[in-house]
């Protein structure tokens, strides 16, 4: 169902295509320290472009996950295109976020967890980031966000007009041999994609210094069989 | 399981209460303010200040782990006291430390907390952890309690039985015969784990308030509310069991591996829509036919047989918004105007708690198209003031929501629940 011109900000055409961005965003300027989280959608429209595809423009505000509900909004605007391709192509962005370098850095913290995890003795492992209740220690919270924002790149990647996705939670987290002074870091993260609600489980390896920021090195979708009568063994 | 452990270990914590029992009966009866410190000496003329430094009796320092060589920490108990000399006598002798515990009082009390939750089966529903999430046998032994201390004012009813056989329990409360009725549930996805928290949550507060509260007391002398916290229980106890992110029913289907199916898309109310799946695999698979789920049969047959329920509140999460029919088809709902603002009154009450800002609107628009969901078909039925809900949050957590959001959405969510039932009494129809 098309809807082209003005959207209402609320709903979800809008809403949509405001999470690419913020998955775009993220891969951009997420760290240990900070993933961007949607806040609000202010202005919102949509036009078919001629090449065939859509391009939406949003108006609207981010929070900083990290600095919990103390943080400012952050104002951004962004065009979002998705392609009309016979085969699935990412959606394509632009992004324009003001203050983002105002934004209290976290180079510190950066530095701090970087030195202490890049020794060669780290052998971080973990699974179930949260547990069932919500539980997060607080050592594994800059995991969870590197794994949030690795985890973006795959959103950013598989999403359309059609999709909105989360990340559920992280399945496990297995560091790496570091290489090239990154840290190295193999994920396997649960997705949540709202419209169809279906899980989905995604393997994936990344690194990340503070320097580089964070890069998605390989992506491997894994089947799951949650609705078969037994588990897979 | 983690394997990076907590910060303070099993060990440490045993240690602990032992010193704290200790003090104890030598007359102390508070450890507030008293640290415990990590000091890394760095070579031997160190080590030494430091056995000289346990020597100091007065200052009733206590080495978990004593000076005796700089390749390891010392760890050191520190009244409060002594801290102020102990960290002068530190920096004065350039002895790096950081502080592993900043107040043992607190430790003790969190502790504390914890022992309690994990005691043993709470007697009361006073004596219930609202503060955690809960199985299925905890629930049903809550609405047992519940029913027991208030039986005056709650009934319980077993409108059926799950696909695995287990008792469909509604919590009636009723203040007097042949009623109309306000109907809430929670859990028909069984992943959605805030929403049976806060049913819970909210089964307390009706009896805490009937008699308190002037609204409340005021709607159960007119209407009976009827809450239905575990409203897919197979389910629930599979998120448990076997898989966290379990949404549907675990009814097997024939000529399929695949078991389940979504009891939000199997209402007669524009059944087998494109905004349900075919799919027995999938997660919004709509089942072999309406009210094929004996789950939503149950409430089926007691909304029909009730005949006078006035309002209908399905709460699922997450995302924060509050959903009026239709969601199969975009044409309007006839009484569209009104549900639009007595929502965005909800909200408004809502949001005024703790700031949480919640969108509102048709399903269709608002969320995505979903036929055969229950609302609309309660609507249908003539219900006018069917209502969505999906709480907190917005996808940060999502369904692993932290226990500690619990409270504050069942109360946030509350205000916007009495918002709607309040309406629904001034507006009878």
């Amino acid at each position: 169902m098309a809807s082209t011109g003005d959207l209402e900000p609320t709903h979800y055409p809008a809403r949509r295509a405001a999470q690419v961005a913020l998955h775009y965003l993220n891969t951009h300027h997420g760290s240990p320290f900070r993933v961007f989280g949607l806040q609000q959608v202010h202005k919102a429209s949509a036009e078919d472009v001629a090449a065939g595809g859509r391009k939406y423009k949003l108006d609207f505000s981010v929070t900083d996950w990290g600095s919990g509900s103390a943080g400012p909004a952050l104002r951004c605007s962004a065009d979002v295109l998705f392609p009309r391709t016979e085969r699935h192509s990412a959606p394509k962005v632009e992004l324009h976020c003001e203050a983002l370098q105002q934004i209290n850095s976290t180079a510190q913290e950066d530095d701090a967890f970087y030195q202490k995890y890049i020794s060669p003795d780290s052998t971080v492992s973990a699974r179930d980031i949260p547990d069932s209740f919500g539980n997060m220690s607080e050592e594994m919270q800059p995991f969870w966000r590197l794994a949030r924002v690795a985890a973006s790149f795959i959103m950013l990647r598989e999403s359309s007009e059609n999709t909105e996705f989360n990340m559920a939670k992280v399945a496990s987290i297995t560091q790496q041999e570091s290489s090239e002074e990154q840290l190295m870091l193999e994920f396997v993260v649960l997705l949540h994609d709202f419209p169809s609600q279906e899980i989905v489980q995604w393997k994936l390896l990344a690194s990340w210094s503070p320097d580089r920021g964070v890069r998605v090195l390989q992506t491997e979708w894994q089947p799951r069989c949650p609705h078969a009568t037994k588990p897979p063994n | 399981m983690i394997l990076a452990r907590k910060f303070y270990s099993s060990k440490m914590k045993g240690l602990l209460v032992l010193t704290a029992l200790f003090v104890a009966v030598f007359g102390k009866k508070t450890f507030e303010g008293d640290q415990v410190l990590r000091i890394t000496a760095k070579n031997e003329a160190q080590i030494f200040l430091l056995k000289e430094l346990s020597e100091q009796e007065h200052l009733g320092l206590d080495f978990w782990r004593e000076p005796v060589h700089e390749s390891l920490p010392v760890d050191v108990y520190v009244p409060f006291h002594s801290l102020q000399a102990v960290r002068v006598f530190l920096r004065y002798n350039q002895i790096q430390y950081n502080v592993m515990i900043m107040d043992v009082q607190d430790l003790l009390d969190d502790e504390e907390r914890e022992m309690v939750k994990y005691r043993t089966i709470p007697r009361s529903t006073d004596d219930f952890v609202y503060t955690a999430y809960h199985d299925l046998n905890s629930i049903y032994s809550f609405m047992d309690m519940l029913v027991a201390e208030n039986s005056n004012l709650v009934s319980k009813i077993v409108i059926g039985q799950s696909y695995e056989n287990r008792p469909l329990n509604v919590l009636k409360f009723s203040t007097g015969a042949n009623r109309p009725g306000i109907w809430f549930d929670t859990g028909i996805h069984s992943r959605e784990w805030v929403t049976q928290a806060s049913g819970i949550w909210f089964a307390k507060k009706i009896v805490t308030d009937y008699g308190r509260d002037p609204v409340l007391t005021d709607i159960l002398n007119n209407y009976d509310i009827f809450l239905e916290i575990v409203t897919n229980p197979d389910g629930f106890a599979y998120t448990h069991s076997r898989d966290r992110m379990w949404r549907k029913t675990r009814k097997p289907n024939s000529g399929s591996s695949c078991v389940g199916v979504d009891p939000n898309r199997n209402w007669d109310a524009g059944f087998g829509g494109g905004g349900s799946s075919s799919n027995p695999c999938t997660e919004t698979y709509r089942g072999p036919s309406a009210h094929s789920e004996p789950e939503v049969k149950a409430i089926v047959d007691f909304v029909k047989s009730h005949g006078k329920l006035k309002a209908f509140l399905s709460i699922h999460s997450y995302s924060q918004m509050l959903l009026y029919p239709y969601g199969y088809t975009r044409t309007s709902a006839k009484d569209q105007v009104e549900l639009h603002e007595l929502a965005r009154k909800a909200v408004s009450e809502l949001q005024s708690l703790h700031n949480t800002a919640y969108t509102y609107g048709s399903v269709i628009t608002t969320i995505y198209q979903a036929d055969g969901i229950t609302v609309d078909w309660t609507y249908e039925q003539g219900i006018k003031y069917s209502y969505t809900f999906e709480l907190r949050d917005t996808g940060r957590y999502g369904f692993l929501l932290p226990a500690d959001q619990i409270i504050p959405t069942a109360e946030e969510t509350w205000l916007a629940l009495m918002a709607i039932m309040e309406h629904t009494k001034n507006n009878p129809y």
